[in-house]
């Protein structure tokens, strides 16, 4: 298979909402891109349209301004090259975990012993082998997820698109999760554009991580991360990823407190000092 | 109807200054066999349906006057015995037959309309604002009160019950399919979009089986209105059936066969909607077991 392919270019990207006849900016000039095979988050408060980039590059949302491309090509709408996770998972809950695999394959008109054949195979590189069978609602989350993840790939996308897949995941699971993933990955070699408001998740697994601003949604920084792979869940201890954390975290609090307006801002100086260095994010 | 007051708290000097003891373990309760709850359902269903059974037959057999007349109500005893004497014979049977023909061919029509109608109008905002005002405007009349047109509008007794039958069934059907669609989450038809999914795979893949337990529950209640209509409709205008049969009984002073028609429309209304249920849940395997 050609490793050439899965450039996503996202160029001076705008989105308005209309509601009430009134044009909201949401998303303002936003400039990102995924090169071939790389791993790219997007982190920032909530509400900063960091879903809504996603979902442009997925094809559920036109641009008011700018543009959306893969490998050169305007984005039109929703397609198989680009493979789509949710956050609640949103797998077909009347169809079997093998069905749901099959499923974009069979949009295909793939055959059924071939549709099967493939589905095994990424079944079981997400350990899968036994659950096949199962309707997702008597999955755990952890693996209703995994499921979401095989059933975007089946396709053979160029890019997968992750919007927060594992927020609704206990803190083990995620971390696991987030393993598997890599895994993943670095097997298939695709592009992956994963959106987290989890600072840690994005550090351990991307490449490069973007920060945006509280709304509308601009960007704010752009980081390489540079730490060594394979990476371990240990690793979130060492000084290299402990100082990245630090400053995406930074410029992150920043960004709530002025969601949540100046005044509040100014008044929770205070509460910063009293709570020390880097908890206030979290106790918000 | 009166709802309970609420219980005013405690004042706090009434409270107890720490907190009692806990009790000592329970001693283990005697081991009931895994089938005691069901068999205690099945007997007291039987105790409550005996008791019944037992205060109709004695009120029948003192023709009991005060306030109810029992007069001329047959007790269950001479039911049964009129049961036994009938319930084979050919005019009874073909009573029956008759009756179910009208409601399932009624409710057949009915199913294959409103589904499809259901499921696009719950697609398709123009197909709502089309056809959803004209649903509004006939619904609220009931199937009933079409006897007259349609004993006008069809040439035979025959399709105007049937017909009468498939408007009280269509309704139900047809707003729970609807509404079937519209609780769909729409995330799944974004998934199935980026999954390559043509307009016509997501009705098939998704909102036909996405609405498949709302569309049942409307077969159900469809197919209860349906035998609600034909029994009435056979009561007014028919000719035969088993709502004539009940009718005729009280014209003919045959009271016992009364009784021994209502028994037949329930249960076969009950024989209707298990069979519903049973197709429910064989076209459902991902819903869990009720």
């Amino acid at each position: 298979m050609s490793r050439t392919k899965g450039l996503v270019e996202i160029d001076h990207f705008g989105l308005d909402y209309i509601s009430d006849g009134q044009a909201t900016e949401a998303v303002d000039d936003v400039s990102i891109s995924v090169r071939p095979g790389e791993f790219v988050s997007i982190v920032g408060p909530s509400g900063c349209g960091k879903s809504t980039l996603l979902n442009a590059v997925a094809g559920f949302r036109a641009p008011t301004r700018g543009r959306v491309r893969v490998d050169g090509e305007e984005v039109r709408g929703p397609g198989a090259d680009r493979g789509m996770v949710f956050q609640q998972y949103s797998l077909f809950p009347w169809k079997t975990v093998r069905q749901n695999v099959e499923f974009g394959l069979k949009m295909k008109g793939i055959g059924v012993d071939e549709r099967e054949r493939m589905a095994r195979t990424l079944l079981a590189l997400a350990g899968l082998i036994g659950f096949e069978d199962q309707y997702p609602d008597r999955l755990s989350g952890g693996m209703k997820q995994r499921v979401g993840i095989v059933r975007a790939l089946a396709t053979g996308p160029k890019v997968l698109l992750l919007d927060e897949p594992f927020g609704a995941l206990d803190a083990q699971t995620r971390v696991i999760m987030q393993q598997i993933l890599t895994n993943i990955w670095q097997r298939l070699r695709l592009s992956v554009l994963f959106v987290t408001h989890d600072i840690d998740e994005a550090i351990f697994l991307s490449d490069r991580v973007y920060v945006m601003t509280a709304r509308p949604g601009r960007l704010k920084a752009e980081f390489a991360v540079t730490l060594p792979r394979p990476r371990d869940p240990d690793g979130m201890q060492e000084p290299g990823f402990l100082a990245l954390r630090r400053e995406l975290a930074g410029l992150i609090r920043e960004e709530s407190l002025r969601a949540m307006g100046g005044e509040l801002a100014g008044g929770l100086d205070g509460l910063d000092v009293m709570l020390g260095d880097g908890s206030l994010a979290d106790v918000l | 109807m009166d709802l309970p007051m609420p219980t005013e708290p405690a004042p706090l000097s009434t409270l107890p200054r720490s907190v009692p003891a806990p009790r000592r373990a329970a001693p283990a309760r005697r081991v009931r066999t895994p089938g005691w709850p069901r068999l205690r359902a099945v007997l007291l269903g039987t105790l409550s349906i005996a008791i019944f059974l037992a205060l109709w037959q004695a009120a029948s057999a003192t023709h009991l006057d005060f306030f109810l007349s029992f007069d001329n109500i047959p007790a269950p005893s001479d039911v049964a015995v009129r049961a036994m004497a009938i319930v084979l014979s050919p005019a009874f049977v073909g009573d029956v037959i008759t009756s179910c023909e009208r409601v399932y061919f009624g409710f057949a029509i009915a199913a294959l309309l409103a589904v499809p109608t259901g499921l696009v109008i719950g697609r398709y905002k123009v197909a709502h604002e089309l056809i959803f005002p004209l649903c509004e405007l006939l619904r609220p009349v009931p199937a009933i009160a079409w006897v007259p047109i349609s004993i006008m509008l069809w040439p035979t007794d025959w399709e105007s019950i049937v017909f009468i039958t498939f408007l009280g069934a269509f309704f139900p059907i047809l707003l729970n399919t609807l509404y079937g669609v519209q609780r769909i989450d729409p995330v799944l038809v974004l998934a199935a979009r980026s999954l390559g999914a043509s307009e016509g795979a997501i009705f098939r893949e998704v909102y036909l089986p996405g609405a498949l337990p709302a569309i049942f529950a409307g077969l159900a209640v469809g197919m209860g209105v349906g035998w609600v209509s034909v029994i009435a409709a056979e009561m007014i205008s028919g000719q035969s059936g088993i709502g004539y049969f009940t009718w005729q009984a009280y014209s003919l002073i045959q009271y016992s066969d009364i009784v021994l028609g209502m028994v037949a429309i329930g249960l076969l209304g009950l024989v209707s909607s298990a069979i519903i249920r049973g197709i429910g849940r064989a076209a459902m395997p991902w819903l869990p077991a009720l």
